[in-house]
């Protein structure tokens, strides 16, 4: 069996991948690529510890053992709300294309003061 | 039986006219304003006969009598009331006030009916009565204090009354300045009578003395440290060394001020809070001692200053200094009583002496020159007289009214034990230059010819002895002094009625009003003395004790000896005033060359005396100027702009430079803003690793 020390250092690769794709590319849709990899990183680190607790169930004081599925349940939260964000980002990328075609993050800068 | 007086509708109604001028006058007709000054002045005068009828000793209201209208302070342990009290020392207060107070309003009348600002005069005049009013009827310090200040407000706004004068607001704001260094005495002698006692009530604090509790103090204790604060306020408000600089310039007002507030009753308000709290001075031997050399010390130096003055209302002015410091000298050898008794007097003749002097530079088109009058006995005769009665009353000639008052103060000055022979010898010779400048103006004004517009040499002269003038006169070379009257005089001629009649008043009670104190030696009772004796006990007052030993026949030996001493006393004053007649007569009647040959001869003293031995200039370079340098420099550049402004402005400009350099961070470049998140994560990371290694 995998031990969780993998998955998790898998995760933190696909983490840290994206941190520095968001940080250092300029193209938008690369980075909303990245921003995707850095939550199914996340994702993945739920999940192989929602397996790891499966597989060693906790006790409580009680007696009364826990088996968590909050893990998986999270996931397909993140999962959703990855989506939902897509979609919004997605349109928001559309749109500021149209008005200033151009994808580049650092021409996009009318923020600054 | 205790009957309700109602005392607070005396001071109250001055202040609804003052009201009702203040804030309607504008639109009515001089007459309308005039009409409400002098109603609601004369109903207070006729409820405060009424009051003092009714508790007249011996009326079945038992005296002091108190009301009180709810409390105004209440902090601890101490409360200060809105009460009222009326004994034999206000009842004579109160009357001086609203009597004087109702002529000298009946003389403003004619004398200001062409000026400019009618109503707003009325209507300070007014405010003034109220807190002079408040002043001698309140039943604790406190409210006396409000008073106090009030009437200093008032003076204030009329010696400013012709405020695009320069010179006239200047004097106004000297005055008040002034005034507020006394104060500051009065305040801390008030808080240490409240550290004392625990209340600032009149019936509180002596009635803690009167218990017995405390006995005179041989060192220098709280009394006497409490006796002196309240003597410096007195010095601001009464004009005694070295606070009377502000009461000459005071002169820049309207004449019926002068009259009313800068020598009847304002600054007598000092005289009065002495005679007040004699309870306190009476525990304060050495206390006293400072009240009579000051009191002794500005009477002869005012006088001196007095004698070579030109302006008229700046003799007047110099001479009130004077009187003054008799009253103070009284209250100093504990003769309170006598010290009251001058004060009533001298309210009569000096009111009398400046509305006779506004009569006179009425009649000559605004002149206040004496070098400039002459002669005009016989254009103004009216004028004539009552001032006649005045000069005569103020030197000190039986049977008018100063002779009376000034010798009892002597008197008590020589026989008191706080007294002393010089203190009375200064007194004398203070008689004596009293007399001798008076009838120098009397000789100046009425005697001799009339030369109008005269211009010599003296117009310097005079331009430097008044420096609050100088801009003026060289302002409006007519001489105009808008002082008085901007309308077209066709030559000399009389005053009208209204300011006639209060004049022949005055002249009248200046005649009459001592011989309600004509001592018991010349065959009076001095029910003067007597009625204030319940009120104005001392152990000095030996003028009491006297008539009471005289009445039970003891000692009488004694009584015949000191009889003979008052004899010889008010002989010796009644020379020194004719001698000073004589040297007048001598020197401004008869040889009229004389007086410039000695003050050529002179001339250094000469010169000291007319700049008022540069005390102005004195204060000017040992005060003013080290005051103002200080704020300038430390207080305004230093403190101010320095630490103040640059707290304010360093922590405006702090912020600024703060938000220029974070402004940095808002690039607007995304990559920037997802690093400083990526950092912050990071950090938040690190934390929580810390976290949990170092548990």
């Amino acid at each position: 069996m995998v031990p969780l020390s993998w998955y998790l250092i898998l995760s933190a690769i696909l983490f840290s991948l994206g941190v520095f794709g968001f940080l250092l590319k300029r193209n938008i849709i690369t980075i909303f690529m990245s921003i995707e990899l850095m939550l199914n990183a996340v994702n993945l680190s739920f999940v192989a510890f929602a397996k790891y607790w499966h597989a060693n169930p906790m006790k409580l004081p009680s007696g009364a053992e826990v088996v968590p599925l909050s893990g998986q349940v999270f996931v397909f939260f993140v999962m959703v709300v990855a989506a939902a964000e897509a979609a919004v980002g997605l349109a928001i990328i559309i749109s500021v294309f149209r008005t200033r075609e151009t994808l580049n993050v650092d021409q996009v800068n009318l923020l600054k003061l | 039986m205790n009957q309700n007086l109602n005392l607070w509708v005396i001071p109250l109604l001055p202040l609804v006219g003052a009201a009702i001028n203040g804030f309607f006058g504008r639109r009515f007709k001089n007459a309308v304003v005039s009409t409400v000054a002098l109603l609601f002045t004369a109903a207070s005068f006729v409820w405060a006969l009424r009051a003092v009828w009714m508790a007249w000793p011996g009326s079945g209201i038992s005296l002091p009598y108190i009301e009180s209208h709810g409390t105004w302070i209440t902090a601890g342990t101490f409360s200060a009331p809105f009460g009222f009290y009326l004994d034999q020392l206000s009842m004579v207060m109160v009357l001086v006030v609203t009597g004087v107070g109702f002529l000298i309003h009946l003389y403003s009348v004619g004398y200001m009916a062409h000026e400019g600002g009618y109503y707003r005069f009325f209507s300070y005049l007014n405010l003034f009565m109220f807190f002079m009013l408040t002043l001698v009827l309140a039943n604790n310090y406190l409210l006396m204090f409000v008073g106090w200040e009030g009437v200093g407000l008032a003076s204030y706004l009329l010696i400013g009354f012709y405020f695009l004068r320069d010179s006239a607001a200047d004097a106004g704001k000297k005055a008040f300045i002034v005034n507020r260094i006394g104060d500051f005495g009065f305040l801390i002698g008030m808080f240490l009578i409240i550290k004392q006692f625990g209340t600032l009530n009149y019936d509180g604090v002596f009635g803690k003395i009167a218990g017995g509790h405390y006995s005179p103090e041989l060192g220098w204790g709280v009394f006497t440290i409490i006796g002196l604060c309240l003597l410096f306020g007195a010095c601001g408000k009464s004009a005694q060394v070295p606070l009377y600089v502000w009461l000459p310039d005071a002169m820049e007002g309207p004449t019926p001020v002068s009259a009313l507030i800068h020598a009847a009753t304002m600054v007598t308000a000092g005289v009065y809070m002495l005679a007040r709290s004699h309870a306190i001075f009476n525990l304060a031997p050495h206390a006293l001692e400072v009240v009579a050399v000051i009191g002794c010390v500005t009477a002869i130096f005012a006088a001196t200053m007095g004698m070579a003055q030109t302006d008229i209302k700046r003799v007047l002015a110099y001479s009130t200094v004077s009187q003054l410091g008799y009253m103070v000298l009284a209250c100093g050898v504990a003769a309170y009583a006598a010290g009251i008794f001058h004060l009533m007097t001298h309210a009569f003749f000096k009111a009398l002496l400046f509305l006779g002097a506004g009569s006179v530079i009425h009649a000559i088109g605004g002149e206040q020159d004496m070098r400039r009058m002459g002669g005009l006995r016989k254009k103004i005769p009216v004028t004539f007289w009552v001032m006649t009665v005045a000069t005569f009353a103020i030197a000190g000639f039986p049977p008018l009214a100063g002779f009376f008052s000034k010798d009892e103060i002597l008197g008590a000055t020589f026989t008191s034990p706080h007294g002393g022979h010089l203190l009375w010898a200064i007194g004398v010779i203070t008689a004596g230059l009293t007399s001798f400048y008076m009838f120098r103006l009397w000789f100046m004004t009425f005697f001799g010819e009339y030369k109008p517009g005269v211009v010599d040499v003296g117009e310097e002269a005079h331009a430097a002895a008044a420096p609050a003038h100088a801009a003026h006169t060289a302002a409006s070379p007519s001489h105009g002094h808008a002082d008085d009257h901007a309308h077209g005089h066709g030559g000399v001629h009389e005053s009208p009625w209204v300011m006639l009649l209060p004049l022949v008043i005055l002249a009248i009670q200046s005649f009459t009003g001592g011989w309600v104190g004509v001592p018991k030696f010349m065959g009076g009772h001095n029910q003067m003395s007597a009625f204030l004796s319940p009120v104005l006990e001392s152990p000095g007052n030996v003028g009491a004790e006297r008539l009471a030993a005289g009445e039970n026949g003891t000692l009488p030996e004694k009584e015949a000896e000191q009889e003979r001493e008052e004899w010889l006393l008010a002989t010796t004053s009644v020379v020194a005033a004719a001698l000073g007649l004589f040297f007048a007569w001598l020197l401004y009647y008869k040889r009229r060359d004389l007086p410039d040959r000695i003050t050529a001869k002179m001339h250094g003293i000469y010169t000291i005396v007319l700049h008022k031995y540069y005390i102005d200039e004195g204060y000017g370079a040992i005060i003013v100027k080290p005051l103002l340098a200080l704020s300038t420099v430390v207080f305004w550049r230093g403190v101010d702009q320095g630490i103040i402004d640059g707290l304010v402005n360093g922590a405006g400009s702090a912020s600024k430079g703060i938000g220029g350099e974070l402004r940095r961070m808002q690039s607007g470049n995304i990559r920037s803003y997802a690093a400083w998140v990526a950092v912050g994560g990071a950090a938040v990371i690190a934390f929580m690793v810390w976290l949990g290694v170092s548990k």
